[in-house]
C-alpha cells in the first residue's frame, strides 16, 4: 500500500485536474464543493467563536464592563445565529457529507450537481447577507427570536437577520434533496440498503429532516418580517396575534435542527469506533435505525422548550413523555459503540481520542436532558445556564467533536496528506480538557438560578463563571491549533496512500485525493460494511509518525 | 473558597425539597451511568488496546443486549417522568384558598399590586406560611418571574395571564429575575421578593398604603368609564350583569360555554367581541389601547369582588339564566 501511495502521487485527482478560481467557483464536483463549504463554514465559525469570546470576558466580572448592554444583547445572539444556522447546521453535511456521499454509494458525483453548487451560492448569499446584518449594527433577538421582542420592540438589524437565515434555508433543503436522490438512487451494484455505511444512515435521516423542518423556520420567520415591516398582525397580542404561536412554528424546526447537528456526528463515530477497533459495528440494524428514530421522534418534542411559557399542563405531559420517547436511540448508539470495542483492537489515533471525547461529553449532554425533560425540574432551570451547559455539550461537545473527528479521519483522502499526528493527539485534548472546563461550572451556575443571557449579574455567581471563562480560553487554543497544522499539512504533510488507517468503505478504494469522477469504473459491492476482519491496518497506525 | 459554593440555592418554599429530591436523584443517575460507560470505554480500551499478534474478535451484535439496553432505560426514563410530572402538577395548579397578588412585567421592571392596594416596583412582600397566587401579564415583551430559592418560574405573557403559587417557608430576602430575554436591561430586570413573618407582614400591610384597595380602584374606574350604563345591576342592562360572573360559566353566542376566569374577564374588556355572551349583542367598545395593565388588574380584581363571599355557587343557576335573556 505504500508503495502505491508514491506511485499515485503524481496521478490526476479533483484537485490539480483544472486550475484557477473560475475552476473552483463554477465546479460542479461534490468534492470541490465540499471545501467550498469547509472554507466558508471555517470563516463563520471563526467569527462565532469570536463572539463567544468577548461574551466570556464580559461575564468574568459580575458588573456590566467590557460592552454595553445592547452590545452583549447583540453578541449572544449573533453568536448563537452564527454558530447555528452558518456553522452547526451545514457543518457535517455540507462538508464531509457532500465529499463522502457520492464516495460511499459508489457514485461518480451527487444526483444534482449543479443543484448542489447553487446551494453553497445560496449558502453563501445568505451568510454575506448575515455579515451585512452583523457590520451594520446587528442584531439583538436572540438567536430564537421571540415574538412580540423580534417583531415590535426590537430596532435592530432582524428582518436581515430573518432573510439570511431564510435564504440559507434553502441550501439545507437543496442539499438535503440532493442527498436522499443520490443514496435512493445512486448506490452501486451490491450497495444494499444493509449494507450502507452507517454514516450514510445518519446523513439519510438529517436529510429528512433538512427537506421537512426547514420549509417550517423559512415560513416563520418570513411571518417575522412581515410583521415587523407590514404590521401585520400574526404574533402581537395588541393586533389580535398570538406570541406564543411563535414558539410553536420555530421550535417545530429548531428543535429537529438539534439533530440535523447531532446526527451527523453520531455517522462519523459510528465509522472511526469500527475501524480504530478493527471490528464492525455491534448492532448494526440498531444503530441505522435509531438514526431513523430519532429524525422521526425529533419532529414531535418541540414544545418541551415551552414548558414555562402558558402551554397547558397536559400538553406538556405529552412533550414531556415524548421527550424521553427520543432519548432511547440516542442511548442505544452509546451502548453499541461502547460494546464495538469489546474484544477488539483498539488503537488511539487522533479520529479515535475524538470519538472518545464525543462519547463521554454525548452522554453528559444527553444525560441532563434527562433533567430538562422531567417537567417539575425543567420549571427550576429552563432559561438558566442549565440549559446552555446541556446544550452546548450536545451541540459543541457532541456535534462539533464528531466534525473535527470526522475531519481528521477523512483529511488523508481529501488532502491526500497527513497532519501531524501528535499534534492532533494534543490539539484533541486540550479541546476536551477546554470544554469542560468552560462548560461543567455552568450546570452549577444554572440550577443555582443565574439566568441565561444577562450581561451583569450577582457577585455570587463570578466564581463558577471565572472558570468558564478560563476554559473559553483553553478551548480557544483547541480549535486554533488544528487550524494551524492542518493548513501546514498540506505543503508538509506526509503523502497519505489511498487507505492510510486500513478503513473499510468505498471512499478507502479510491485514491487519495479521489480523482474528478471518483472511481475508474464503477464499483460492485460484495461484502458486508465494516468487513474489518478482511482488511488489515497499516503497521505504522500504532506507531508514532 | 469552596465553602462559598453551594450546589443548590436556599430551599424557601414549600416545592424547593420536592425540586431538589428529584434533582438528587437524577445527579446520582447521571453519576452512576457516566462511571459505568466511562469505566467499562477505559477498560475495554487497556485490556483491548492494539497488540501485535492478537487479533479483533468479530460479533455481529446481540439482539437480547439491544432488548436490555432499550427496556431499562425506557422503565427509568418512565419513573423520571411520572416524577417530574407529579412536581408539575404541584407547581401548577393552585390550592383552593390563595391570596392573590398581581404582577406586570414591562421592559425592565416588575410591578406589583396587592389586592390590599399596596403597590411595590422590584420588590415583593409576601407572608411566609401562607399559599400566594401571582396573576402575571405583560405590557409589552415577554418576561419570566423567576424565584430560584422558590424553585419555580413562570413567563410572563402579553395580551393574557399565566399565573404561578408558592407558599414561602422562610422569612428572608430572594432573589427575583426575569429569566426570559426581553431586551436591552433583561439583566436589570431584577428585584427581591422579602418573606415577612404573618404578623410583620399585616403591620407592613397597613403602613405606606393610601392607594384604596384594588377592588375600589376598580370599582371607581368603572364607574368613570361608563361601564355601569350598560352592566347594570338589575338585569335591565344592554350587557350581562356582572354580579355573581367570576368562576362560573358562561354560554357564548356561538354555543360554547367558558369559565369566566380571570382571562375571560381581561380579554373581554380588551376585545369585547371575541367572546360575546349569549343573547348579547357585540356593541361594547374595545378597550385594546385604551387602559393599561394596571387599570385591567383593577377592572378584574372588581369584577371578582362583585361575587357574594363563598359559598357563592348558589346563585349559579339564577345567572345562567339571566344571561340567556334576551
Amino acid at each position: 500500500m505504500a508503495t502505491a501511495a508514491v506511485s499515485t502521487e503524481q496521478r490526476e485527482n479533483y484537485l490539480n485536474a483544472e486550475y484557477g478560481i473560475r475552476s473552483w467557483l463554477l465546479t460542479t464536483d461534490h468534492k470541490r464543493i465540499a471545501l467550498l463549504y469547509l472554507i466558508s463554514i471555517t470563516f463563520f465559525f471563526f467569527v462565532g467563536g469570536f463572539f463567544a469570546l468577548l461574551i466570556r470576558l464580559e461575564l468574568l466580572t459580575p458588573a456590566g464592563d467590557l460592552v454595553l448592554a445592547d452590545t452583549y444583547n447583540k453578541l449572544f445572539t449573533m453568536h448563537g445565529q452564527v454558530m447555528v444556522f452558518f456553522f452547526l447546521i451545514p457543518s457535517i453535511p455540507a462538508t464531509l457529507g457532500n465529499f463522502l456521499v457520492p464516495l460511499m454509494v459508489g457514485a461518480k458525483d451527487l444526483a444534482f450537481p449543479r443543484i448542489n453548487l447553487l446551494s453553497w451560492y445560496l449558502y453563501i448569499a445568505g451568510g454575506l447577507l448575515m455579515l451585512f446584518c452583523i457590520l451594520t449594527g446587528g442584531v439583538d433577538t436572540g438567536w430564537t427570536f421571540y415574538t412580540p421582542f423580534s417583531t415590535g420592540f426590537s430596532n435592530t438589524n432582524v428582518a436581515e437577520a430573518g432573510l439570511a437565515i431564510f435564504i440559507n434555508g434553502f441550501s439545507s433543503i437543496l442539499t438535503g434533496l440532493n442527498f436522499v436522490v443520490t443514496i435512493h438512487r445512486m448506490r452501486a451494484p451490491g450497495m444494499t440498503w444493509s449494507r450502507l455505511p452507517l454514516f450514510l444512515w445518519s446523513t439519510y435521516a438529517t436529510s429528512i429532516i433538512f427537506l421537512l423542518g426547514t420549509p417550517v423556520i423559512a415560513i416563520t420567520l418570513l411571518l417575522v418580517v412581515l410583521e415587523r415591516t407590514f404590521n401585520l398582525g400574526i404574533f402581537d397580542p395588541t393586533r389580535g396575534g398570538d406570541p406564543v404561536l411563535f414558539q410553536h412554528l420555530f421550535w417545530f424546526y429548531s428543535h429537529p435542527a438539534v439533530y440535523i447537528m447531532i446526527l451527523p456526528s453520531m455517522g462519523v463515530i459510528s465509522e472511526i469506533v469500527p475501524c480504530f477497533s478493527r471490528k464492525r459495528v455491534f448492532g448494526y440494524k440498531a444503530v441505522a435505525l435509531s438514526s431513523i428514530a430519532i429524525a422521526v421522534f425529533g419532529f414531535l418534542v418541540w414544545a418541551h422548550h415551552m414548558f414555562v411559557a402558558g402551554i397547558s399542563l397536559y400538553a406538556a405531559l405529552v412533550f414531556s413523555i415524548l421527550s424521553y420517547l427520543v432519548a432511547l436511540p440516542s442511548a442505544i448508539k452509546v451502548f453499541n459503540w461502547t460494546a464495538t470495542m469489546y474484544k477488539g483492537s483498539i488503537s488511539f489515533s487522533t479520529p479515535m481520542l475524538y470519538a472518545f471525547g464525543f462519547i463521554g461529553l454525548f452522554t453528559v449532554g444527553g444525560l441532563t436532558g434527562l433533567f430538562l425533560a422531567a417537567l417539575g425540574i425543567d420549571v427550576h432551570v429552563h432559561d438558566t445556564y442549565f440549559v446552555i451547559a446541556h446544550f452546548h455539550y450536545i451541540m459543541v461537545g457532541g456535534a462539533l467533536m464528531g466534525y473535527l473527528g470526522g475531519l481528521h479521519f477523512w483529511w488523508p483522502k481529501i488532502t491526500g496528506r497527513m497532519y501531524p499526528e501528535a499534534w492532533g493527539r494534543l490539539s484533541a485534548l486540550i479541546v476536551f480538557i477546554g470544554f469542560n472546563l468552560t462548560f461543567f461550572p455552568q450546570f452549577i451556575l444554572g440550577y443555582l438560578g443565574m439566568p441565561r443571557r444577562y450581561w451583569q449579574y450577582p457577585p455570587e455567581f463570578q466564581v463558577l463563571n471565572v472558570f468558564s471563562t478560563a476554559g473559553a480560553s483553553v478551548l480557544a487554543v483547541g480549535y486554533i491549533l488544528p487550524m494551524i497544522y492542518l493548513l501546514w499539512s498540506l505543503r508538509y504533510g506526509k503523502p497519505a496512500g489511498n487507505n492510510p488507517w486500513g478503513a473499510a468503505g468505498l471512499e478507502w478504494t479510491t485514491q487519495s485525493p479521489p480523482t474528478t469522477f471518483n472511481f475508474d469504473e464503477t464499483p460492485e459491492v460484495t461484502w458486508e460494511a465494516y468487513n474489518y476482519d478482511q482488511i488489515p491496518m497499516p503497521e505504522e497506525v500504532t506507531l508514532e509518525r | 473558597m469552596f465553602e462559598n459554593l453551594p450546589l443548590w440555592p436556599a430551599r424557601a418554599s414549600t416545592m424547593a425539597g420536592n425540586v431538589d429530591l428529584l434533582y438528587i436523584f437524577l445527579v446520582l443517575l447521571t453519576l452512576f451511568t457516566c462511571a459505568a460507560i466511562f469505566i467499562t470505554l477505559i477498560v475495554f480500551a487497556a485490556k483491548y488496546r492494539r497488540r501485535h499478534g492478537r487479533e479483533a474478535h468479530q460479533i455481529e451484535g446481540s439482539v437480547l443486549l439491544e432488548i436490555a439496553w432499550t427496556v431499562v432505560p425506557l422503565g427509568i426514563f418512565m419513573l423520571i417522568f411520572a416524577w417530574g410530572a407529579v412536581i408539575y402538577f404541584q407547581e401548577r395548579v393552585p390550592p383552593k384558598d390563595v391570596a392573590e397578588i398581581y404582577v406586570v412585567g414591562k421592559q425592565w421592571m416588575w410591578k406589583l399590586q396587592h389586592v390590599e392596594g399596596q403597590r411595590e416596583i422590584n420588590e415583593l412582600h409576601v407572608p411566609a406560611d401562607r399559599d400566594i397566587k401571582l396573576i402575571m401579564t405583560s405590557q409589552d415583551v415577554i418576561h419570566s418571574f423567576f424565584v430560584p430559592e422558590f424553585r419555580i418560574k413562570q413567563d410572563v405573557v402579553p395580551g393574557r395571564y399565566t399565573t404561578l403559587w408558592f407558599r414561602a417557608t422562610h422569612a428572608g430576602t430572594y432573589h427575583l429575575f426575569c429569566s426570559q430575554y426581553c431586551g436591552t436591561l433583561h439583566s436589570g430586570m431584577v428585584g427581591q421578593i422579602v418573606v415577612m413573618e404573618p404578623a410583620q407582614y399585616q403591620t407592613w400591610l397597613t403602613t405606606g398604603g393610601g392607594f384604596g384597595s384594588l377592588a375600589a380602584n376598580g370599582a371607581s374606574l368603572f364607574a368613570q368609564l361608563g361601564c355601569q350604563t350598560c352592566h347594570r345591576s338589575d338585569m335591565q342592562g344592554r350587557a350581562p350583569m356582572l354580579n355573581g360572573v367570576y368562576g362560573n360559566p358562561v354560554t357564548l353566542e356561538d354555543g360554547r360555554t367558558v369559565i369566566a376566569d380571570d382571562n375571560y374577564i381581561r380579554e373581554s374588556i380588551v376585545n369585547p367581541a371575541a367572546k360575546v355572551v349569549s343573547g348579547f349583542k357585540p356593541i361594547m367598545p374595545v378597550f385594546q389601547g385604551l387602559l393599561n395593565e394596571e387599570q385591567l388588574n383593577e377592572l378584574v380584581a372588581y369584577v371578582k369582588s362583585l361575587n357574594p363571599p363563598p359559598p357563592g355557587s348558589v346563585n349559579a343557576p339564577d345567572m345562567a339564566a339571566a344571561e340567556t335573556k334576551p
